[in-house]
Parts: structure tokens; C-alpha cells; sequence
């Protein structure tokens, strides 16, 4: 088989692109857990109401798009400090499944209110981004778009990490949670910072996300498993370890459904997924 | 089991013959058969557990059936075996590792998540024999009777209620059994500090996969009668993470750690959505989904310990009242 097959190497772009777009969600989530210990299993959720307010911003009410990508981000953003004061708070002190399995409740509530209140068909925010020929293969310039967009959030957000007072007040929280009140700093208020940053993070992808897909209520079981498998793979809370991740299930799912049929590129990820679980629990660079 | 116990499995079992109209017997019957087989889930979930991949064993129970039956004229009843078999392999085969490697609380829940979704997909990209999406129908053998043995049909509604009943019951005394034996109390010591357990000599990885095959088998049994009593089944309502969620809430919505718990979330799930959709009509889609999840969100929050077993804490409270006045 010819190894420079052309549409291979489109394949393993195309694995990049989206391996961008994966470390980006898994910014969010790796965020939340490295610094409150909770997985926001309904985080999918959150961007498919993130995609939503955008269609009806820009489509509906016919809102510039730039001015409704940066509402959809404010709103997601306000969306995850409400879920962690009314949901997450409550169940701060109980086990740790309790926490897993009420952001799992969340997840079915969104859904269904999706479905409730916008309808099962699909809505496409209609915008066609051009594709761009690179030496015979197609670049879609929505993936190249999301995928500068991932890295500079990834960019944006290290560097609030590392150089603001916030941030380090993050970060610190996120080292040793006890300690911090007799640091004089709320950790109730840096939580609360986090889950609306968290939630910035995944208003930006159903920003990226809706230029390329169709919007429907289920769509959170489309990525949302996967973004949990990427954290865990790389580790949870450890953000470096979900940027490799991303990428390597990127590349599974990409060049595995170019060699078969695309289920099952997602079948090898899975199963990948599995088999990196058993060799390292932890993940690839976990080590909590 | 008490005179109480006894009367009310006695009008349980009568009530068809009263004269059930044939939907409300539907009903019952699914009661019975999710509550069969969130008590399945509940046997392994109680006991630290928890696993979102439930959907797996369902799926593969009710597809290894309907393929042998459509494909190779595969009785379900040999099918049945077949199906056992194959959910133990893949119990065991997750299973082991996940002991043996402690993958425990967070990590383990995402393994099996992973897992209901394997075979979901596995099911879908095998369209050409499965059907994929849309689904498939055992081939029926009802055509010329209304009932034939041999390929696990009937179309009394009647008959099937028995049947379901007696899986029900049979579902309840496995429960019972792993409850009164000496490993939920090892498992229980283990799900608290797993290492203090192994160290006393617990064969932590032996008990962890035995109560996991026992969850999964009757998970499968749940998926097998599912097929033939529905005749129908897609990927999406045995498989998959959906129907995996489903069976870990309705567990919890009745409350895992009683018996009569996961059933009792069955027959809430279902009522709640019959309810709905006789007040408000067929229109509004997924608002008894939207209450649901509501509740769901609140039952964790406020009631961890489910409808019965919040139920039962507070009889046993109100029963536990001093009854002499200090002298």
C-alpha cells in the first residue's frame, strides 16, 4: 500500500485538526477537575446549549456572529458557575460518585429541556467555510479555525494560570485545597471563578463546534464521551496529559476511520482507551 | 418472608386475572422486567461498584439471541447460553484487569461508560448483519400460532407476565443471597479502604469479579427477554450509554442498597412518563424527560438513599421512638 497515499496523510491532517479541537474541550474539564475534584460528566451539554444560543442569536434574531460567539461565551461561562453554586456545591462533602452521578442527572435534564424547548430537528447555523486544496487534499478552513482557536484558548488559559493573582490562586487550590482559607483566599470563590472559566472554555467550543456540525439535543453523546476518555487518558487534572491525549484519539479516530468504516475508528479509540487504562489506572500522566 | 410480603405477591400475581386491560398489563410487565434488571445493576452498584456500562451486557443478551434466531435458525433457548457466555467473557475480560489494577470509583465508571459504547458501535458498524440503527425484529414464528416454544414466542400478554414475574422473583432472591453472604460484607470493608481489606486477606480481585459476573448474567437475561418479548431492539434501547444511565438511575431513584428499591425506580420511571404523556398529550416532547432528569438532580442532592430506602429510614426512625417516659 502506497504509505504517502494522499488521502491517508488528509486523514492524519484532518486527525490533527480535530485532535485540536478535542484538547480544548478537555481544557475545560481537566480544569474543573484538577482544582474543585469534580467530572462534569453533562459538560457536552453545556456546549450543545452553548450552539444553540448561537443559532438563535445569529439566525433567529439575526445577531452579528461575532457579537453572538461572544454572548454564547459569557452565557456558557455563567452556565457553569450556576451549575457549580445549585448543583455541585450541595454535594461538595458526599462521596464522590454522588458528584459523577449529578452531573449525569444534569446531563439528562439539559438534553431533555433541549429537546423540550428547541426541538429534535437538526438547525445548522448555515455558515459554509470554504475548504482549501493543500498538494491534492482538502483542508476545511472551519477545522484549521478551530484548531488556531483551541491553541490560542490553550495559550490564553496557561498564561492566566501562570501570570495572573487568579490564576495562581487556581492553581494553588488546586495543589492543596486546606490549606487555602488559612491563605486567606475563599476557595468557595475561586470554585466558583473556575466553573465560570470552565464554562468560558466550552462556550468557545460550540462556538468552533457549530461552523461544523449540525445542532440537535443529542449531540453531547456525540463528543461527550470522548472528552472524558481523552481526560482520563491523559490524566485527570493534569492538562499537558489531555493535550497528548487529544491528539493520539484524534488520530485513532481519524486514520481508523479512514482504513475502515467510521464506527469503527471509534470502536479502536475505545478500545485503545481501555487498553491504556489497564497499563497505566491512572492515566498516561495521571498520578493523583 | 412475612404475611404482608406474602399477600401482596399475591395480588401482584392475581391482578392480571382480574381483568387488565392489555396496556396497563404491558406496563406491569415492564415494570417487572427493568426492575429485574436495575436489581441486576444494583447487586454490583450497592457495594462500590458503579458501573455506567450496563448497556453492554443488555446489548449483547439481546443481540446474540435475535442474530442466532434470524441467521443460523439458532433457538433462543440455545442462543440464551450462548448470550450468558459471551457477557461473562466481556465481564471478565474488563473486569479482571480493572480489579486487579485497582481501578476503582471515577476511573472505573469511565471504563465501563467506554464499554457501553463499544458495543453500541460494534452494533451499528456491523449494519449489514444487524441492521445498525434501525433496528431489527427476530423473525416471527407466531404466524401460524400463538405461541411457539422453540423461538421464545408468545403473544399472550398473560403468559409473558408469569414469566416476567418469575424472572422478577428469581432476580429478587439472587439479590437476597449476595446480600446475606459473606462477600458483601467484604466488599462493603473493601469499597470503604480497599487496602486495609487486601491486607486482612481478602481476595479483593475474586469477590469484585464474582458479584460482577452475577450482575452481569442477570443484565443479559434482562436483555434476551427484553428481545423476545418486545421483538424488537436497536442499538440505542440496549445499548449504549442512554439506556446504561437509565438503568443507574432508576436504581438510585428507588434507592440501590434495599431490595425492593430498583424496582420500585422502575415502576416510578415508567408511571412518571405514562403520566406526562396522558396530561399533557403527545405534543410536548421530553417534558417528562426534563422532570426526570430534574428529579434525578434533586434525588442525588437531597436523597441519596432513593424513594424506598429514604422511605424505609424514616419508618424505621418514627418505629424506633422510646415508648416508656423516663422515670
Amino acid at each position: 500500500m502506497h504509505i504517502f497515499d494522499i488521502f491517508l496523510l488528509e486523514a492524519i491532517v484532518n486527525g490533527i485538526l480535530l485532535g485540536g479541537v478535542l484538547a480544548l474541550l478537555a481544557l475545560g474539564l481537566n480544569l474543573i477537575f484538577g482544582v474543585i475534584n469534580v467530572v462534569w460528566i453533562c459538560y457536552a451539554e453545556l456546549i450543545m446549549i452553548g450552539m444553540y444560543a448561537v443559532y438563535y442569536l445569529h439566525n433567529v434574531y439575526h445577531w452579528p456572529l461575532a457579537l453572538a460567539f461572544a454572548c454564547c461565551v459569557l452565557l456558557v461561562a455563567v452556565l457553569g458557575a450556576l451549575l457549580h453554586v445549585l448543583v455541585i456545591r450541595p454535594v461538595l462533602s458526599a462521596e464522590p460518585i454522588n458528584q459523577l452521578l449529578v452531573t449525569g442527572g444534569v446531563l439528562f435534564f439539559l438534553q431533555a429541556l433541549a429537546t423540550l424547548a428547541f426541538g429534535i430537528e437538526f438547525k445548522n447555523v448555515g455558515i459554509r467555510l470554504p475548504a482549501f486544496q493543500l498538494g491534492g487534499m482538502y483542508v476545511s478552513v472551519a477545522r484549521l479555525l478551530a484548531f488556531a482557536a483551541a491553541l490560542a484558548g490553550m495559550v490564553g488559559v496557561y498564561l492566566f494560570l501562570r501570570r495572573t493573582y487568579l490564576g495562581t490562586a487556581i492553581r494553588a487550590i488546586a495543589q492543596d485545597r486546606g490549606i487555602m482559607p488559612l491563605m486567606g483566599v475563599n476557595p468557595n470563590r475561586i470554585f466558583v471563578l473556575t466553573s465560570a472559566l470552565g464554562g468560558a472554555l466550552a462556550g468557545l467550543a460550540s462556538c468552533l463546534l457549530v461552523l461544523q456540525y449540525d445542532i440537535h439535543p443529542a449531540i453531547g453523546l456525540t463528543f461527550g464521551p470522548i472528552t472524558f476518555m481523552v481526560c482520563v487518558l491523559g490524566g485527570l487534572g493534569n492538562m499537558v496529559g489531555g493535550f497528548i491525549a487529544a491528539f493520539i484519539f484524534a488520530q485513532f479516530i481519524s486514520v481508523g476511520g479512514y482504513f475502515l468504516a467510521l464506527e469503527w475508528g471509534y470502536v479502536l479509540a475505545f478500545l485503545f482507551f481501555i487498553g491504556v487504562m489497564f497499563w497505566r489506572p491512572r492515566g498516561i500522566l495521571g498520578g493523583k | 418472608m412475612t404475611s404482608a410480603r406474602w399477600l401482596g405477591l399475591a395480588v401482584l400475581a392475581l391482578a392480571p386475572l382480574a381483568g387488565m386491560g392489555d396496556y396497563p398489563l404491558h406496563l406491569l410487565i415492564l415494570c417487572l422486567l427493568w426492575g429485574f434488571v436495575y436489581t441486576g445493576w444494583a447487586i454490583m452498584g450497592r457495594l462500590g461498584m458503579v458501573s455506567l456500562g450496563h448497556g453492554a451486557f443488555l446489548g449483547i443478551g439481546a443481540y446474540v439471541v435475535v442474530m442466532g434466531w434470524n441467521h443460523f435458525h439458532l433457538s433462543p433457548w440455545l442462543g440464551l447460553p450462548l448470550a450468558l457466555a459471551a457477557a461473562a467473557l466481556v465481564a471478565v475480560l474488563i473486569g479482571y484487569p480493572c480489579f486487579r489494577f485497582k481501578i476503582v470509583g471515577h476511573y472505573f465508571a469511565l471504563v465501563t461508560f467506554a464499554l457501553a459504547e463499544v458495543v453500541r458501535l460494534i452494533i451499528v458498524a456491523l449494519r449489514d448483519t444487524t441492521g445498525g440503527s434501525l433496528g431489527v425484529t427476530p423473525q416471527t414464528a407466531l404466524a401460524k400460532s400463538a405461541w411457539s416454544l422453540g423461538a421464545m414466542q408468545c403473544s399472550s400478554k398473560l403468559v409473558w407476565f408469569y414469566i416476567i414475574l418469575a424472572v422478577w422473583l428469581f432476580g429478587l432472591w439472587v439479590w437476597n443471597r449476595v446480600d446475606r453472604s459473606m462477600a458483601r460484607l467484604a466488599l462493603e470493608a473493601i469499597a470503604h479502604e480497599e487496602d486495609a481489606a487486601a491486607s486482612v486477606g481478602m481476595n479483593v480481585t475474586r469477590l469484585k469479579l464474582s458479584v460482577t459476573l452475577i450482575s452481569a448474567l442477570l443484565t443479559c437475561l434482562g436483555g434476551v427477554l427484553y428481545a423476545q418479548y418486545q421483538l424488537y431492539v436497536n442499538p440505542e434501547t440496549v445499548s449504549g450509554i442512554g439506556i446504561s444511565l437509565q438503568i443507574v438511575y432508576g436504581a438510585i431513584a428507588g434507592g440501590m442498597f434495599v431490595r425492593l428499591g430498583p424496582t420500585v425506580g422502575a415502576a416510578f420511571t415508567l408511571l412518571l412518563a405514562e403520566a406526562l404523556r396522558l396530561w399533557l398529550g403527545h405534543d410536548i416532547h421530553g417534558l417528562d424527560t426534563t422532570i426526570y432528569g430534574l428529579m434525578l438532580v434533586l434525588f442525588i442532592i437531597f436523597m441519596p438513599k432513593g424513594i424506598l430506602g429514604a422511605g424505609l429510614e424514616a419508618y424505621a426512625k418514627r418505629r424506633r421512638v422510646p415508648r416508656t417516659a423516663p422515670a
